[in-house]
């Protein structure tokens, strides 16, 4: 596609790299029929094929860009259907990625959006101040109508509807620390423990060192890690994001020049998105540059690793129909299909596909809270097809989307690695009891 | 609120193409025709911001631009009856628009016109197995009809290689092909009933669940008529049995000639194949990185042949075509062992132009048909087009009816690539014709290939369909610019000349 840069904007490294992927898009349009957005509203101003060029014109004049333009990018939910579809390969995700960064640095967003946003790049990446903060929501919560009353927190409402009715305990296996695998140590990882779901669903980390351990394999939760930065990234607040990207990065090449890792494992597939691009995102660093391709080297969803390291044989026979829902940043992001459903498979769950699976649930990050309507409407779209399948449990490898579709479907909903840690000797999880 | 003269933007590479002259008095009333408009589709659905407006000033053809007057995005049939009885009274030009992913500029906008996106009428309607028919909205995508029914083993036989993102209103309206319109033929073929809204606001059914349906041959009529004549709302279509077996080959050559020989030793045997295409090395290696489909590498030219129908008789073809391959030189031979691998064989093919995007930064997408066994004599004189032009060209062909699609690669940010290749897109067309072809294949006229029309049709042809334009819209409002090189004016052509919108044909059902 043509572009319309001049040589100053072009010696910008990050114009340049927008400029080599707007190139790349023949403007075929295929990308339109896969887009969640696109398909709910009709509009090519909020497909993908829209956004590149709604973006290019943002990028090619400069500046701050008009409010209609930043509303479709907002509408954006960075899922990457686009990305799986595209076949001239247009790294939609740098783009956007890009874009949003632009768009904080340059425009101005009304008083209540800021707000809100500033306090979800705060508040989310750091797991004390959520636990504050869902503590705060929890009490919040029964006066969330009154919240949404008041304009200027309006937005805080969703915050407090989102808080849960029971905020679990501390989990044992919060880190730092090295859990020792069993038997004979096969391999060593680093565990991401993360942000927001460490204190959300401890008990997703626990089945996922336990897992591990039974099958070898030494889990390090490595000191001074945390928060991936993907949340902050996403809200366009780069310096935040790449701050906590370069704890990691630190923490882990610590790690790998100390006793080794064999992988750095993630099981909140967001996650697992953010630190595989880790390489691009410093690809200009001097320092980190290197220490970040290597990171992204590493990184792997725990799906990946269990698959190719070979699972246990089941130590039960589940009887379950299981509906797999693959997240986004699984499937999109980090194109990882077989994995998950050749795990369940073996482990003797039955696994159906859920129709119009490459569209997003609508929970997208702090996509649920920002644009609920669209979220709402995309919720129940795939809360539709999975009643359909009538299935006994639904399975998926990221906990946004547990959460989101929790809210309309009384289906219980896990984690891929709770039932693959059940039927390989773990406890069975508490949902199906 | 944008002023009206800066709609007033012509194309701004293309002088050359020469739209219907802006009407000033239209420009002058923005204001107000967008509060109008805004009154029949409320909500976001009427689109006036210049910001807004530019993501739709192309279609696939990117080559031409136009920012429209103003985007309308209907829901309902009824917003789309009032829109045009507005547009109607008021002189306002209209171009409809699916998925805009046309590559004879079909959907190009105009500055003083209304562009109807129809993209939000993408509901099923019904389904019926019995009678093997859906119905559907226009906004539709041509493969979600498959999607809806494969479950019970049906689907819709025209598979464009856009049937991913186009709309089944597209279809209609270009007539549109596939790699399976060999055996199942095109659109046409494929329809049995329309719901259209004239101009003038009135709507009227085409057609229905059944062949003999009253009016059928309006259908054929209506089928390519490029949004000229009416705006499709809803489309009954046929749906089939998924053959029993298919099979796909992948059979690679040495040689473009080659392959071209096998294809006509595989026709003159009477083997009726599903599908049948051929890609040459620039395609195969773009469409085999995308879809990773398992094509080789080291080939000169692909043939994709696909057989369908009884196990027993598949398995036979199958022989015979390995037969008059190794016969004609063919380097090897994959055949599908299962679904999923045939559909991968396809993915590919079906990606192949967009992911010509990964070599070139644009390509210029041609469509002619030329008489099957001028294909080596063709490829040929385009390498030394492609040496002459300096611009590399790949070519996908549906080897089996002739349609060529050479894809010119160029690079729209060095100034004159964009006009040599389509000085060498001119030239591979008047190949075309001189070889005995004909200058579309599948993908319409558009304005890409309107001023070539004459090339084709005579005027007493030209005048003749001009004439069944002005039954359908006497004062030329519908995607004016199109496909007619100049537009008569309805009176001068005489004959059905037509009075206060009523057209001339009494006996098809409306309300
Ligand atoms: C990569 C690629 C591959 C392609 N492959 C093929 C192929 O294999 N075979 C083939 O035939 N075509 C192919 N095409 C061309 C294109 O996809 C088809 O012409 C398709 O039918 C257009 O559908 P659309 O919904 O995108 O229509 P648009 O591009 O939006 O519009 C096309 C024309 O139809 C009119 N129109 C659209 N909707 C309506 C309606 N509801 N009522 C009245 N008029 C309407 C428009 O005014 C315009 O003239 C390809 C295109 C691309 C980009
Ligand atoms: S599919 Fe890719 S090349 Fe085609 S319009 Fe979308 S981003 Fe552009
Ligand atoms: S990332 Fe998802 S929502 Fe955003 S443009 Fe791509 S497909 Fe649409």
């Amino acid at each position: 596609m043509q572009t319309r840069f001049s040589i100053h904007q072009l010696a910008d490294p990050d114009i340049s790299v927008a400029n080599d992927i707007l190139r790349k898009c023949v403007h075929c349009g295929f990308c339109t029929a896969t887009c969640p957005t696109y398909v709910l509203l009709g509009d090519e101003l909020d497909s993908p094929r829209g956004r590149i060029y709604l973006i290019k014109n943002m990028l090619e004049d400069g500046g701050a860009p008009s409010p209609d333009t930043v509303k479709h990018v907002d509408r954006c939910l960075s899922c990457l259907s686009c990305m799986s579809t595209c076949p001239a390969s247009v790294n939609y995700m740098h783009l956007v990625d890009y874009a949003r960064d632009h768009i904080e640095e340059t425009y101005r967003r009304p008083l209540s959006d800021r707000l809100f946003r500033a306090i979800l790049a705060k508040l989310l990446p750091n797991p004390r101040l959520f636990r504050l903060g869902m503590i705060a929501g929890f009490v919040a919560k029964p006066f969330a109508s009154l919240l949404e009353a008041i304009p200027v927190t309006r937005r805080l409402a969703a915050l407090a509807r989102l808080a849960p009715s029971r905020l679990p305990g501390r989990s044992a296996n919060e880190g730092p620390g090295t859990f020792p695998a069993m038997g004979v140590r096969r391999k060593r990882v680093a565990l991401l423990s993360g942000c927001a779901q460490r204190v959300l669903a401890p008990e997703l980390h626990d089945a996922t060192i336990r897992i591990l351990q039974r099958h070898g394999v030494e889990v390090v939760l490595a000191k001074g890690e945390g928060c991936c930065g993907g949340l902050p990234h996403h809200l366009g607040k780069t310096g935040d994001s790449f701050a906590l990207a370069k704890r990691n990065i630190d923490a882990w090449s610590h790690e790998i020049d100390d006793q080794g890792l064999d992988a750095i494992l993630v099981n909140a597939s967001g996650c697992g998105t953010t630190l595989k691009d880790y390489g691009f995102m410093f690809r200009e660093d001097p320092v980190y540059s290197v220490k970040a391709a290597r990171i992204s080297e590493l990184a792997a969803d725990i799906t990946e690793f269990l698959n190719q390291l070979g699972l246990d044989d089941p130590t039960i026979d589940p009887d379950l129909d299981v509906a797999y829902h693959s997240a986004c940043s699984l499937q999109h992001g980090q194109q990882v299909h077989e994995p998950p459903r050749d795990l369940l498979s073996k482990a003797g769950f039955r696994v159906h596909e859920i129709p119009e699976g490459h569209l997003c649930c609508g929970s997208a990050g702090t996509y649920n809270m920002l644009q609920p309507r669209l979220s709402k409407a995309l919720r129940n779209r795939k809360i539709g097809h999975i009643e359909g399948l009538d299935p006994d449990v639904v399975a998926t490898g990221n906990l946004g989307c547990i959460t989101q579709l929790a809210t309309g479907t009384k289906i219980p909903l896990v984690h891929t690695i709770e039932l693959l840690d059940w039927a390989t000797g773990g406890p069975k999880p508490a949902k199906l009891s | 609120m944008n002023s009206a003269p800066e709609q007033a933007v012509s194309l701004d590479q293309h002088s050359a193409l020469e739209m219907p002259e802006l009407d000033v008095d239209i420009l002058g009333r923005r204001n107000e025709i967008i509060r109008d408009l805004r009154a029949l589709v409320p909500g976001e659905g009427v689109i006036s911001e210049t910001s807004e407006m530019r993501v739709y000033e192309s279609d696939g053809l990117t080559a031409y631009r136009q920012l429209p007057f103003v985007v309308v995005l209907p829901e309902t049939v009824e917003q789309v009856s009032a829109v045009l009885r507005y547009c109607h009274k008021t002189g306002l030009k209209v171009v409809p628009r699916g998925a805009g992913t046309s590559l004879s500029g079909g959907a190009l906008p105009l500055g003083d016109g209304v562009l109807l996106g129809l993209a939000k009428f993408n509901r099923i309607l019904d389904i019926d197995y019995a009678n093997r028919t859906a119905t559907v909205q226009p906004g539709v995508t041509n493969l979600a009809i498959t999607k809806a029914v494969e479950g019970r083993g049906f689907y819709y036989a025209p598979d464009p290689s856009s049937q991913i993102a186009c709309t089944i209103g597209g279809n209609v309206a270009e007539n549109s092909g596939g790699v399976h319109c060999l055996k199942y033929g095109l659109t046409t073929n494929n329809i049995l009933g329309l719901q259209l809204v004239l101009i003038t606001g009135e709507i009227i059914n085409i057609g229905g669940k059944h062949l003999d349906s009253d009016g059928y041959d309006l259908l054929g009529l209506l089928t390519g008529s490029e949004g000229l004549l009416g705006v499709i709302t809803e489309v009954t279509v046929r749906i089939l049995r998924e053959p029993e077996t298919a099979r796909a080959m992948i059979i690679g050559f040495p040689s473009s000639e080659d392959a071209g020989a096998c294809v006509g030793s595989i026709i003159g045997a009477g083997i009726i194949a599903g599908g049948m295409e051929m890609m040459d090395r620039p395609a195969i290696h773009a469409a085999d990185e995308f879809a990773q489909a398992g094509y080789p590498l080291d080939v000169e030219a692909l043939l994709i042949v696909e057989l369908d129908g009884p196990e027993a008789e598949v398995t036979d073809l199958i022989g015979r075509v390995e037969e008059i391959a190794d016969a004609n030189n063919a380097s090897n031979v994959q055949v599908s062992q299962n679904e999923p691998e045939r559909q991968k064989f396809w993915a590919g093919r079906k990606a192949a132009f967009p992911a010509i995007g990964r070599i070139s930064p644009d390509y210029y997408c041609m469509d002619g048909t030329i008489p099957r066994h001028q294909l080596p004599k063709v490829l040929a004189r385009m390498r030394e087009l492609s040496e002459k032009y300096g611009l590399g060209v790949a070519n996908v062909f549906h080897a089996g009816d002739g349609n060529l699609h050479p894809l010119i690669m160029y690079d729209s940010n060095v100034p004159g690539e964009l006009e040599a290749a389509e000085d060498f897109g001119a030239d591979i067309l008047r190949l075309c014709v001189e070889v005995g072809g004909v200058l579309t294949g599948e993908h319409g006229v558009g304005v890409e290939k309107r001023d070539l029309m004459p090339e084709m049709f005579s005027e007493t042809d030209l005048d003749h369909q001009q004439r069944v334009k002005c039954a359908f819209d006497a004062d030329g409002l519908l995607n004016p610019g199109k496909v007619f090189p100049t537009l008569h004016r309805c009176a001068e052509l005489g004959r059905i000349h037509i009075h206060g919108g009523k057209i001339p044909f009494p006996d098809i059902p409306r309300f």
